[in-house]
């Protein structure tokens, strides 16, 4: 086994593949998860993961048009080389998922079953029922309790990240461990690593509510971008257009409803009462296939969810005038829906009350998944084609074969690793995959290639890279114990404020009223339509709330399980988060993908065909640039998925692209 | 207050009638068992909360965070409580809700509390030992899962092509047990199953119905089942199988309706046949 150990923040998919994949290659691995592994925010994942197959390749399909589809999905922000892949990998991630007994849908002939998916017109969808984060989740959860019984892998639940140790500085700086507090006892305490993988998922709790999970507050990623950590593309938030409203949280109601018939629709009539049942199919307006005949309903999130907020917001078309339109199943089979749709059609009944087999959803857009994350590098891969190509048509001769190291290169120690040398970041939480939109059942896919390709990347780092290295057992104790005080002392400031809290309910200095504020503010202004003025107001109101989180007061000085403790201090961190996402916003003077700015309708790819990357200064401002995307494998095209031109009232502009070709 | 037996007075068809008739702009009275650690004493504590539509007792529990007064308009702390998904697929924010272990996400005051001033109870698990209020350490649960070796042993990560065949009903009966989230309340139901503080302990108490589920879903893979004889020879061992006292409170307390009964009874044939064979190979 190596001296050096790896530190792995998160186990969700990425998290947990990386660990079982360091693990296994003799590299002891320290897992740290704010909650149990198995209870992570993978499960809430539900449609399933992309790979192409032998059914969709007799059809034309091929891994190549995977990658293309996920780079035009991406509206031409991703660097292309980590996608293409990406995508030349996934069939193998599912065969590996197979092998560990994940239960994928069966066909009669006991093959794996597929369903169709947004952004493409073959079905390449992978799915065990309606929870296949779940199922997904559990299968490495259970490698990797295989390997902690063997004392390979030691995990730290209940454990919160607080900070990143590193040491040197200039081109020496690397990541040697991180500070961490137990979430039970509050003992604050340093760990020594040779490298540090974050795997801590998205931000959905900056924008209040979401579809995240109560843990999903961005708060570890924000922690590395102010400990010097770049972030990338923060503006690209996705909404997603399916979820039910509530009064905690958004649930989600997957893609995969669509992908297996489910139609989209309102009255046509304005202020209709009637029963959706007693509307005749003539009297409906199945908006999404009128305007996108070739997709339907299964043109992408972000897409999909303009086309909803226009049908409600701008033409006051709403089911019974409020923010919802009908997501109908009615048609299908019910002994169907259970097999392959139950897990979603139980949440539905459970929370809201109807059955979704005999009467149509309602649905709103909610915010859903970070595009953008931690900025990470990675080493190109042997395709180097002469000149980008074009669009690629199913059946099409692919430029480029699936051996791998096409797009990356193998094991290069850099991949997915941050500016922070032996800093890497795997997951939702970097911004690596998914460019301006993610594609649905693309991101199981990501966590686990990360996990497992790039995991492969940090075991190098800590074998080769290692002897030119100090042992970081060697590293002089007061590098670790500075980032300790700093942490504690932040800690005891928060909890002291207990002390004197005259009036806990008084919403000027209460952790949950200001980020109740945050994610009201975030949601108006930074999600489906941006624009200029209101994102200036935005800013305006985040620099008010950190004002008011300076004399913030918990109602809770316990030091044991002080739950508020945690959550107040992540307020303060998601409020640098949802600064960067808000000045991104603003900078990024264009539309491109899920970030639509109404005062700059089209795709600018002469001026922002460019990743944002934000840097944190000592003064807590933050300094944006845009740095070019590495595109050269595929030419940018105009993203239309097929609209007609006909229709002149689309939110989405019908965009020229930048090049002639 | 009954904690643990099972007669459920919260029936889907109780619960169904009061979200019909829960009026709307109500008021109602979480009425909360806290205790502050370990070997600290417990104590009730009552709130009111304005209900909003569609809320649940998770909604009610941030919103007493964010106003920490009780009923008798005393400053008290948050209510501290172990939440993630809000969906009820991770397991986390099972709690004893009137009397009955469920998630508190899917709990919705409209079904439980419907009129003016109704009360909702909510009491942390018992079977766990209590962090606060209402957050049990579960650990034991999951240890459960080592002990039966609830896992595929795989030949590593690396790509070896896929794995075996399997038919629709095969995988069907799989996914059903699969979809075991480890949230505890087929323990909490359950009459053989009781508190072990003692970790050294926990090889030797009853492994409970979920991690028989488990045993039985890998002995049904192809590869899973190469561990069959472990798991098989550990479910013999004190606190396996034998222990199951037959009470079947397990099967109607889990909220994903998998067939913890058919597994134990599954696992008990597995395990005769099992000490049988071990008899005549003289083992």
């Amino acid at each position: 086994m190596s001296k050096e150990r790896v530190i792995v923040v998160g186990g969700g998919l990425a998290g947990l593949a990386a660990s079982v994949r360091i693990a296994e290659a003799g590299v002891p691995v320290d897992l740290f998860s704010m909650v149990p592994v198995k209870r992570s925010h993978s499960v809430c994942a539900q449609g399933g993961i992309n790979a192409c197959n032998e059914v969709a390749r007799q059809q034309g399909y091929s891994e190549y048009q995977h990658f293309d589809e996920t780079i035009y999905g991406g509206d031409y922000l991703a660097d292309q080389h980590p996608v293409l892949e990406m995508a030349n990998w996934a069939p193998r991630v599912i065969d590996l998922l197979d092998r560990m007994g994940v239960p994928f849908n069966r066909t009669s002939e006991s093959n794996r079953d597929l369903r169709l998916f947004g952004g493409s017109l073959f079905k390449r969808t992978h799915f065990a029922g309606a929870t296949t984060g779940q199922q997904l989740l559990y299968a490495l959860d259970e490698q990797t309790r295989r390997y902690e019984a063997e004392g390979k892998v030691t995990k730290y639940e209940f454990w919160e990240f607080l900070w990143p140790v590193l040491e040197g500085e200039g081109d020496d700086r690397r990541c040697v461990g991180i500070v961490a507090q137990d979430m039970r006892t509050m003992q604050i305490r340093a760990l020594r690593a040779g490298a540090v993988i974050m795997a801590t998922g998205g931000c959905g709790l900056v924008f209040g509510k979401s579809t995240n999970s109560v843990i999903c507050t961005g708060g570890a990623a924000s922690r590395c971008y102010q400990a010097g950590a770049w972030y990338a593309n923060a503006e690209m938030i996705q909404v997603h257009p399916t979820a039910i409203p509530g009064a905690d949280k958004l649930r989600l109601m997957s893609e995969s409803a669509r992908g297996e018939g489910g139609r989209v629709w309102v009255p046509r009539k304005q202020g209709d009462t009637r029963k959706p049942t007693d509307i005749p199919e003539a009297e409906r307006l199945y908006f999404l296939e009128e305007k996108y005949p070739a997709y339907g309903n299964l043109v992408p999130r972000d897409i999909a969810s303009r086309e909803i907020f226009d049908i409600c917001v701008n033409q006051g078309m709403g089911v019974g005038g409020q923010n919802q339109v009908y997501l109908d199943l009615t048609h299908k089979d019910p002994e169907e829906l259970d097999r392959k749709l139950g897990g979603i059609i139980e949440i539905y009944e459970k929370f809201v009350g109807d059955d979704p087999r005999k009467t149509p959803m309602r649905i709103f857009p909610g915010v859903h998944y970070s595009m953008g994350g931690m900025w990470t590098t990675y080493t190109e891969g042997a395709y180097h084609p002469d000149h980008a190509w074009g669009e690629h048509r199913p059946g099409d001769p692919t430029p480029v074969d699936t051996q791998a190291g096409r797009g990356m290169k193998h094991g290069a120690t850099n991949n997915m690793m941050t500016n922070i040398t032996g800093l890497y970041a795997f997951g939702e939480v970097n911004f690596a995959y998914h460019g301006a939109t993610r594609l649905g059942a693309n991101a199981l896919l990501s966590c686990i290639f990360d996990g497992l390709f790039c995991g492969t990347s940090v075991v190098n780092y800590i074998q080769t890279a290692e002897p030119s290295h100090e042992p970081t057992t060697d590293i002089d104790q007061s590098v670790f114990d500075r980032v300790v005080a700093q942490e504690q002392s932040k800690a005891d400031r928060l909890v002291a404020t207990a002390s004197d809290n005259p009036d806990p309910t008084d919403a000027a200095h209460n952790p949950y009223a200001i980020a109740k504020e945050m994610g009201d503010e975030m949601t108006a202004a930074c999600t489906v339509v941006k624009a200029g003025p209101r994102m200036e107001r935005c800013l305006a109101k985040l620099a008010q709330l950190r004002e008011r989180y300076a004399g913030v007061r918990l109602a809770d000085g316990a030091m044991w399980t002080n739950q508020t403790l945690s959550f107040a201090r992540a307020v303060g961190d998601m409020l640098v988060l949802a600064e960067v996402i808000a000045q991104g916003s603003l900078a990024r003077r264009e539309s491109r993908g899920s970030h639509y700015r109404t005062d700059f309708p089209d795709r600018d790819d002469d001026n922002f065909m460019r990743t944002t990357v934000a840097r944190h200064n000592p003064d807590g401002t933050h300094t944006l640039e845009f740095r070019p995307v590495r595109a050269d494998l595929v030419r940018p095209r105009a993203r239309t998925y097929g609209q007609k031109a006909s229709d002149k009232k689309s939110p989405v502009t019908d965009r020229e692209p930048a090049s002639a070709t | 207050m009954p904690t643990t037996a099972y007669a459920h007075d919260s029936t889907a068809a109780w619960r169904r009638a009061n979200r019909e008739r829960a009026l709307p702009g109500r008021t109602v009275i979480l009425k909360i068992k806290r205790c502050d650690g370990p070997g600290k004493p417990a104590r009730w504590e009552s709130f009111k909360v304005p209900v909003e539509p569609g809320m649940n007792v998770i909604a009610a529990l941030k919103h007493i965070a964010a106003n920490p007064v009780t009923a008798d308009a005393t400053h008290t702390t948050p209510v501290v409580y172990d939440a993630n998904c809000l969906e009820e697929v991770c397991g986390a924010c099972t709690m004893v809700i009137n009397g009955h272990a469920r998630q508190s996400c899917s709990c919705l005051l409209d079904e439980y509390a419907p009129r003016e001033g109704d009360t909702i109870t909510l009491e942390p698990m018992s079977k766990f030992p209590v962090v606060r209020d209402l957050w049990v350490d579960r650990s034991r649960l999951f240890h459960a899962l080592t002990r039966v070796k609830a896992w595929v042993p795989i030949d590593g990560t690396y790509d070896l092509g896929a794995g075996p065949k399997e038919d629709p009903a095969s995988q069907q009966d799989r996914y059903g047990m699969s979809e075991c989230m480890s949230c505890g309340c087929c323990l909490e139901a359950c009459p053989q199953y009781t508190h072990e503080d003692d970790e050294s302990k926990w090889d030797t108490s009853f492994v409970g119905a979920h991690a028989i589920s488990q045993a039985r879903l890998f002995n049904e893979h192809p590869t899973g089942k190469e561990l069959k004889p472990d798991r098989l020879d550990e479910l013999m061992t004190p606190g396996g199988v034998t222990d199951c006292g037959n009470a079947q409170n397990c099967v109607k307390a889990c909220p994903k309706g998998i067939p913890l009964t058919e597994s134990i009874a599954a696992i008990g044939r597995q395990v005769t046949l099992r000490a049988f064979a071990r008899f005549f190979q003289g083992k």
